[in-house]
């Protein structure tokens, strides 16, 4: 027998810790999206020609920076001193996770203005430009210059895109894997998983929008490759700690057989995985263009991952005080 | 003259788990109501008759390699004078990173700042020549000693060599300062 008591009470940490909620499960699925976003679009660019491109699909990279703010907005309310957020801005920590992301973050929203500025149609440029004028006519010299070399990079402002959303999607994986106190989080997997669930759920986002048939067929197949790399990704990890020590062998018992077994195993493997990928599957074998409901599963299983890997890894922990010791 | 290192030692054979620490702590560093920096654990193991129980007093650890310092993205939390774990709450943002870092689940959010709070090994007393700190001064039993352990005649080297210590989790590999003598 082994009984354990504790005086601490504090909240937050007591029982289980717990100082992380929804806030930060919510901005770690809209970061991933942001990086699907910027990633697909960028390898788009450099794999496609300009024309290749419909009206809907050329717009979805403005929804980008608008996702980060919102993301950013969760992150913020997140804290609890929020008026210090500045502090984030004052000094770059190499060895903090966290520090890396705020600057990543800074970077993503010229790269992915640029993005959406360059795969605006024409026409609609065109009338930004001339609705900008028509209010700040001293504007429009340096307007014209940056919209020239914007149209000028293409292939950089698209490896920028690739490489800073490649960038800000393992940052989300990294945030909680390099947490070495927290056995469920501590997995050098975690990057790879949230980049490929990012990528993933950027295309399924991107497929709600009303896309031509071949973008669609495309942005489907990509998809479909990226689940099935997820699904190994979330194997390998959960193998990981089923052959590591006690500790992250009880922390994946927490996933597969324990209270979070339920949502794990239906909201995320089944509704965001294995159905999706086999639905998607069954309508390219039968020759249907994919419609929305496998992309809308595939996030609802995205977010469902991040906030179950939130939630989980913090019920995971160095066993309280000195019981260890027994 | 080497380096200044405090550490703490906790005797595990004649704490008596009364918690006067954890209130001498609350009182002389306005902890928060309802948060504590230090705390009383008690373990009892084994089957009746053959039983034994353990008593900690616990606290932050003021690890060598802090993980709650390596996190923190604004440099809010720092290794202090004499190797003391801090927190400038001019800087926290109170992202409660630190607090997911940290293995002993030392670390809490003060409700009053929204900052981070912790033990502070009393540094507003070691900073100005208190060579105690508020738990071990106040602690019935003498079970707690704190000092200098770059300096061989500090009472807590002394206690560190002749008696068995452990600390707690080192696989963890943290490097605690904090340690329980056997």
């Amino acid at each position: 027998m082994n009984e354990f008591t504790t005086t601490r009470h504090n909240p937050l940490i007591d029982p289980t810790m717990h100082v992380w909620h929804g806030e930060v499960a919510g901005y770690l699925f809209l970061g991933g999206v942001v990086a699907g976003i910027m990633v697909l679009m960028g390898a788009w660019l450099l794999m496609r020609s300009d024309e290749d491109r419909s009206e809907h699909l050329s717009l979805v990279p403005w929804t980008a920076p608008i996702l980060l703010s919102i993301g950013m907005l969760l992150l913020w309310l997140d804290l609890e001193n929020r008026f210090n957020a500045f502090r984030f801005y004052f000094v770059f920590r190499p060895l903090s996770p966290m520090s890396w992301g705020s600057w990543i973050l800074l970077a993503i929203y010229p790269a992915s203005l640029m993005l959406a500025w360059y795969t605006t149609p024409d026409v609609l440029r065109r009338k930004a430009l001339d609705w900008i004028g028509g209010r700040i006519p001293t504007a429009v010299g340096r307007l014209q210059r940056v919209d020239a070399w914007i149209l000028g990079h293409r292939t950089s402002i698209a490896w920028v895109n690739v490489l800073a959303g490649a960038a800000l999607g393992v940052y989300t994986g990294l945030l909680l894997g390099t947490m070495a106190s927290r056995p469920l989080w501590n997995s050098a997997v975690l990057g790879p998983l949230f980049l490929t669930s990012g990528l993933s759920t950027g295309a399924a986002y991107m497929l709600l929008y009303r896309l031509e048939d071949v973008e669609r067929v495309l942005l489907t197949r990509v998809d479909m490759g990226l689940i099935v790399i997820e699904l190994a990704l979330v194997a390998i990890w959960l193998i990981g700690m089923a052959t590591g020590g006690e500790l992250t062998h009880e922390a994946m018992t927490l996933l597969v057989s324990g209270p979070y077994s339920p949502a794990f195993w239906s909201l995320v493997v089944g509704f965001g995985l294995v159905v999706p990928l086999l639905g998607d599957w069954i309508e390219q074998a039968q020759g249907h263009v994919p419609g929305r409901l496998a992309a809308f599963m595939v996030l609802v299983g995205g977010f469902a991952l991040r906030w179950i890997i939130v939630y989980a890894g913090q019920h995971t922990g160095f066993s309280e005080g000195m019981a260890a010791l027994f | 003259m080497s380096e200044k290192r405090y550490a703490m030692a906790v005797d595990t054979r004649t704490c008596v788990g009364c918690t006067a620490c954890v209130l001498a702590c609350k009182t002389e560093n306005a902890v928060a109501e309802g948060y504590s920096r230090d705390w009383i654990t008690t373990a009892v193991s084994g089957s009746f008759p053959n039983l034994q129980m353990s008593i900690h007093s616990e606290r932050c650890n003021h690890c060598e390699n802090p993980p709650c310092v390596h996190v923190c993205p604004t440099g809010a939390s720092y290794i202090g004078p004499g190797g003391i774990v801090l927190v400038d709450h001019d800087k926290c943002t109170g992202c409660k990173a630190c607090i997911a870092a940290c293995p002993y689940d030392a670390r809490f959010v003060d409700p009053r700042t929204g900052t981070i709070d912790k033990c502070t090994f009393c540094v507003h007393r070691v900073e100005n020549g208190v060579p105690t700190t508020a738990c071990q001064d106040v602690c019935p039993t003498r079970s707690i000693f704190f000092g200098d352990i770059n300096d061989p005649d500090s009472e807590i080297s002394r206690v560190l060599r002749e008696r068995d210590h452990y600390v707690l989790h080192p696989e963890a590999g943290t490097r605690p300062r904090h340690y329980f003598l056997k």
